[in-house]
C-alpha cells in the first residue's frame, strides 16, 4: 500500500469503499462519453460522406477566363435619358489566354496539390434514335486525376482517355440505351462531330452528374468546341479541402481570371457542416457539464460521509494539501475509469450502429478505425474533468476543521 | 530540546469559540501548564470544564484564542494550520475515545497511515523518510506489542472495542511520540478491558519514555496515573503528584 503513496492509497480505498456510489458515478460520466464518441463518430461520417457526395466530381477550385461584362457609356456631367435595363451579353464560351504558363504558376502556388487542363462546354451525346444533352469534359487523364479521383468511381471498365476513348456516366449509359465498348456519337452545339468508344461507365456520386457527364481526351473536345489549342478552365486540388477558400484567394489575387472554390459554390454544404459542428459542440459541451455536476454532487456527498476519517486523518498528520489531494485523485479517477469505460461503451454503440445506419448506397455511414488518438485524448480531457468536478468537494474537505470533524 | 525545558509549556493559554461572534464563549481562561518528558499525567474534571478542549489545544487541533504554547521548546503559538499539522504529525500521537480508526483499511495498514502521511513529505521534526518496509515492521511490531499479531489484516470493524483500541494505541506510537495525547481511551470499555488497556499505556510510558496525558473521568484510572490534573470551568483546579497505588 504504500508504493502509490498517501494520497492515492486513500483515495482508491475511498472510492472502494463505496463501491455502489463509485460504480454509479463511474457508469454515468462513462455513458456521456460513450454519447459523445458516439456523435463524433457518426458526424464524421455524415459530413465525410454529404462532402464526397456533393463534390465528389468537383476539384475543389476551378479557374474560368473573367466573364465578359457590358459597361453602360454614359459622359460625364451631361444630363442623358435614364437607362432602364442594361442586356447582359450572351456568354460565349471563352477560353483562358497563355493557359500554359498558367497551369504551371498555379501549380506552384502555396496549398495547391494538383492543376489540370479542362476544355469544356455542352453538346449532345447521340446513339441510334436516342439523344442527350451532356457536358463535354476534355483533359489530360493523368493530371486530372490527381484532380478529380475519378479511380474510385469507376462502375465497370477501366480509365483510359486515348484518342476516340471516352468515359461517360452510368445513367447517361442508361438513357443512350449503351453498354462497355459501345461507340456512340457527340456532337457539339458549335457543330463539331465524332464518335467515341465507352471506356469506362462511372458513378459520380449523384443521378444529374451521372446523366451528364462525358470525358474525353483533350484534343477531341478541344475540336469538337471549336477552341483548337485553348481550354476553358483549369480545375485545381488543394491539400486541405477546408482551406480552398484560402488557396483561391491566393490565386486571385496572382492572376486576372475568375476563381470559383467549392466552398463558394456549394455554401450550403459548408454552412451545414459549421453548423453542426457547432450544434455538436454544444452538446458535447452540455454533457460534459452534467458529467462534471454527477462526479461532484457524489464527491460532495463522500466528503460528508467521510468527515470522521477526514479528521482522523488529519489528527494523525495529514496536511490540508494532503486531503485536498485525496479528493482530486478520487475525482481524476472517477473521470478517466468512466472514459475508459465510455470508450468501450461507444465502440460498442458505433458497431451497432454501423449495421443501422447506413447512407444512401447503403454503405455503412462511419467506419470502425477506432481512433487511439481519440481515446487518449478522450481520457485526458475526462481526467481534467474529473479534477475540475472535485475541485469544490475536495475544497471541503481541506476546509473541515479536524477537531469538529473527530467530535462528530 | 534544551535540558530541563519542558516537553509541554502553555502560559495563560486562552480559547475562545466564535470569537468575535455575539454567542462568544471563553472556555479555557488562562492555562498554565507544563509537561515532562516521560509524566503519566492524568486530565479530570466534570463534564464542560474545557478537558477535550485543551486537550485538543495541546495537541495542536485548535489555536489559541491567547496566551502562549511551547512545544518540545518551540513556540506554536502563531503556528499556521500546515506547521501545526507537521508539528503534530512529528512531536503527538493521538487515542480517541471512540478509537476512530479507518474503516475502510486493515489493522496494519490504520498503523501504518501516519507513516505512510509522512513519507513523501519529509519535514518536521523526526519527519525523516523511512523506507516503506521499515514503516511496516515498525507496524507489526506495534501490533505484536498490544497483543493483535493475529489481527494484522482484519477490517476494524472485525475487532471488538478493546482490539480497536489497542490499533489505535499502536498507531498513536508508530510515530516515536515524546507525547500521546489520550481522550478517555477507556471510555466505553468494560473495567476488565480498561485494566489491561491502562496497563498497555503504562507499559509503552515505562519502555519507551513516551509522555502520556490522560483525559478521564474514573477516578480509578485517575489514581493510577503519577500527576493529576483537575479542571474546573476553564481553570486549572488542583495539579498535585500522586503515588499510584499499583502499576
Amino acid at each position: 500500500m504504500n508504493a502509490l503513496g498517501f494520497e492515492l492509497t486513500v483515495a482508491l480505498r475511498f472510492l472502494r469503499e463505496g463501491r455502489m456510489q463509485t460504480a454509479l458515478t463511474i457508469g454515468g460520466a462513462g455513458i456521456g462519453v460513450a454519447v459523445i464518441f458516439f456523435i463524433t463518430a457518426v458526424l464524421a461520417g455524415v459530413q465525410a460522406d454529404l462532402i464526397r457526395r456533393v463534390t465528389g466530381a468537383q476539384p475543389h477550385i476551378v479557374v474560368k477566363p473573367p466573364e465578359e461584362t457590358v459597361a453602360p457609356l454614359i459622359a460625364g456631367g451631361i444630363e442623358l435619358p435614364r437607362i432602364f435595363a442594361l442586356q447582359a451579353r450572351p456568354q460565349r464560351l471563352t477560353t483562358i489566354d497563355g493557359w500554359q504558363s498558367l497551369l504551371q504558376a498555379v501549380e506552384q502556388t502555396k496549398g495547391v496539390s494538383a492543376v489540370a487542363p479542362v476544355a469544356s462546354g455542352s453538346a449532345l451525346g447521340i446513339k441510334g434514335d436516342a439523344s442527350r444533352s451532356v457536358i463535354l469534359l476534355g483533359t489530360e487523364l493523368e493530371r486530372y486525376l490527381r484532380v478529380v479521383r475519378l479511380d474510385d468511381k469507376v462502375s465497370s471498365g477501366v480509365l483510359q482517355l486515348g484518342p476516340g476513348d471516352a468515359l461517360i456516366g452510368i445513367e447517361l449509359a442508361r438513357d443512350l440505351g449503351v453498354v462497355l465498348g459501345d461507340r456512340f456519337r457527340v456532337q457539339s452545339a458549335q457543330g463539331g462531330s465524332e464518335v467515341f468508344r465507352i471506356r469506362a461507365l462511372l458513378d459520380l456520386g449523384s443521378r444529374e452528374l451521372n446523366r451528364r457527364y462525358v470525358y474525353t481526351d483533350l484534343r477531341a473536345a478541344q475540336s469538337l468546341l471549336g477552341i483548337p489549342g485553348r481550354v476553358t478552365n483549369l480545375d485545381v486540388s488543394v491539400l486541405e479541402m477546408m482551406k480552398a477558400e484560402e488557396v483561391a484567394r491566393r490565386l486571385r489575387t496572382q492572376s486576372g481570371q475568375l476563381i470559383e472554390d467549392w466552398i463558394q459554390t456549394n455554401t450550403f454544404i459548408f454552412t451545414a457542416i459549421n453548423n453542426q459542428n457547432i450544434m455538436t459542440t454544444l452538446i458535447k459541451v452540455f454533457i460534459s457539464i452534467v458529467v462534471v455536476l454527477g462526479i461532484a454532487s457524489v464527491l460532495v456527498v463522500s466528503v460528508v460521509q467521510k468527515r470522521k476519517e477526514i479528521g482522523i486523518l488529519r489528527a494523525v498528520g495529514a496536511t490540508r494539501q494532503q486531503m485536498l489531494r485525496v479528493f482530486l485523485w478520487q475525482g481524476v479517477i472517477v473521470g478517466v475509469a468512466g472514459a475508459l469505460l465510455g470508450s468501450a461503451l461507444g465502440f460498442l454503440l458505433i458497431v451497432v450502429f454501423s449495421h443501422v445506419l447506413r447512407d444512401a448506397e447503403g454503405r455503412a455511414l462511419f467506419s470502425l478505425d477506432y481512433d487511439i488518438q481519440l481515446i487518449g485524448i478522450t481520457v485526458l480531457a475526462a481526467a481534467v474533468l474529473g479534477l475540475l468536478s472535485a475541485a469544490l468537494p475536495a475544497r471541503n474537505a481541506a476546509r473541515l476543521d479536524p477537531a469538529q470533524a473527530i467530535r462528530g | 530540546m534544551a535540558s530541563g525545558e519542558p516537553l509541554v509549556r502553555l502560559q495563560g493559554l486562552r480559547k475562545t469559540y466564535n470569537a468575535g461572534l455575539p454567542n462568544a464563549e471563553e472556555v479555557l481562561h488562562g492555562i498554565d501548564l507544563s509537561i515532562q518528558p516521560g509524566e503519566f499525567t492524568a486530565l479530570i474534571g466534570p463534564s464542560g470544564s474545557g478537558k477535550s478542549t485543551l486537550l485538543n489545544s495541546i495537541g495542536l487541533l485548535e489555536g489559541a484564542s491567547g496566551g502562549s504554547y511551547h512545544l518540545s521548546g518551540r513556540d506554536v503559538t502563531d503556528f499556521n494550520d500546515d506547521e501545526r499539522t507537521c508539528a503534530r504529525h512529528a512531536v503527538l500521537g493521538f487515542i480517541f475515545q471512540f478509537h476512530h480508526l479507518l474503516p475502510a483499511f486493515t489493522a496494519l495498514e490504520n498503523v501504518m497511515m501516519p507513516g505512510l502521511i509522512g513519507q513523501r513529505r519529509g519535514i518536521g521534526v523526526g519527519d525523516s523518510l523511512r523506507p516503506a518496509t521499515d514503516l511496516r515492521a515498525r507496524a507489526a511490531t506495534l501490533l505484536d506489542a498490544v497483543g493483535l499479531s493475529k489481527a494484522y489484516d482484519k477490517k476494524p470493524q472485525e475487532l471488538s472495542g478493546g482490539m480497536q483500541q489497542r490499533v489505535a494505541i499502536a498507531r498513536a506510537l508508530v510515530q516515536e511520540p515524546q507525547l500521546v495525547l489520550a481522550d478517555e481511551p477507556t471510555g466505553n470499555l468494560d473495567t476488565a478491558t480498561s485494566d489491561s488497556i491502562f496497563a498497555l499505556l503504562r507499559r509503552f510510558n515505562r519502555e519507551f519514555g513516551t509522555a502520556l496525558l490522560i483525559v478521564t473521568h474514573d477516578p480509578r484510572l485517575a489514581a493510577r496515573c503519577d500527576r493529576i490534573v483537575e479542571l474546573v470551568d476553564g481553570r486549572i483546579a488542583s495539579d498535585r503528584a500522586n503515588t499510584p497505588a499499583l502499576g
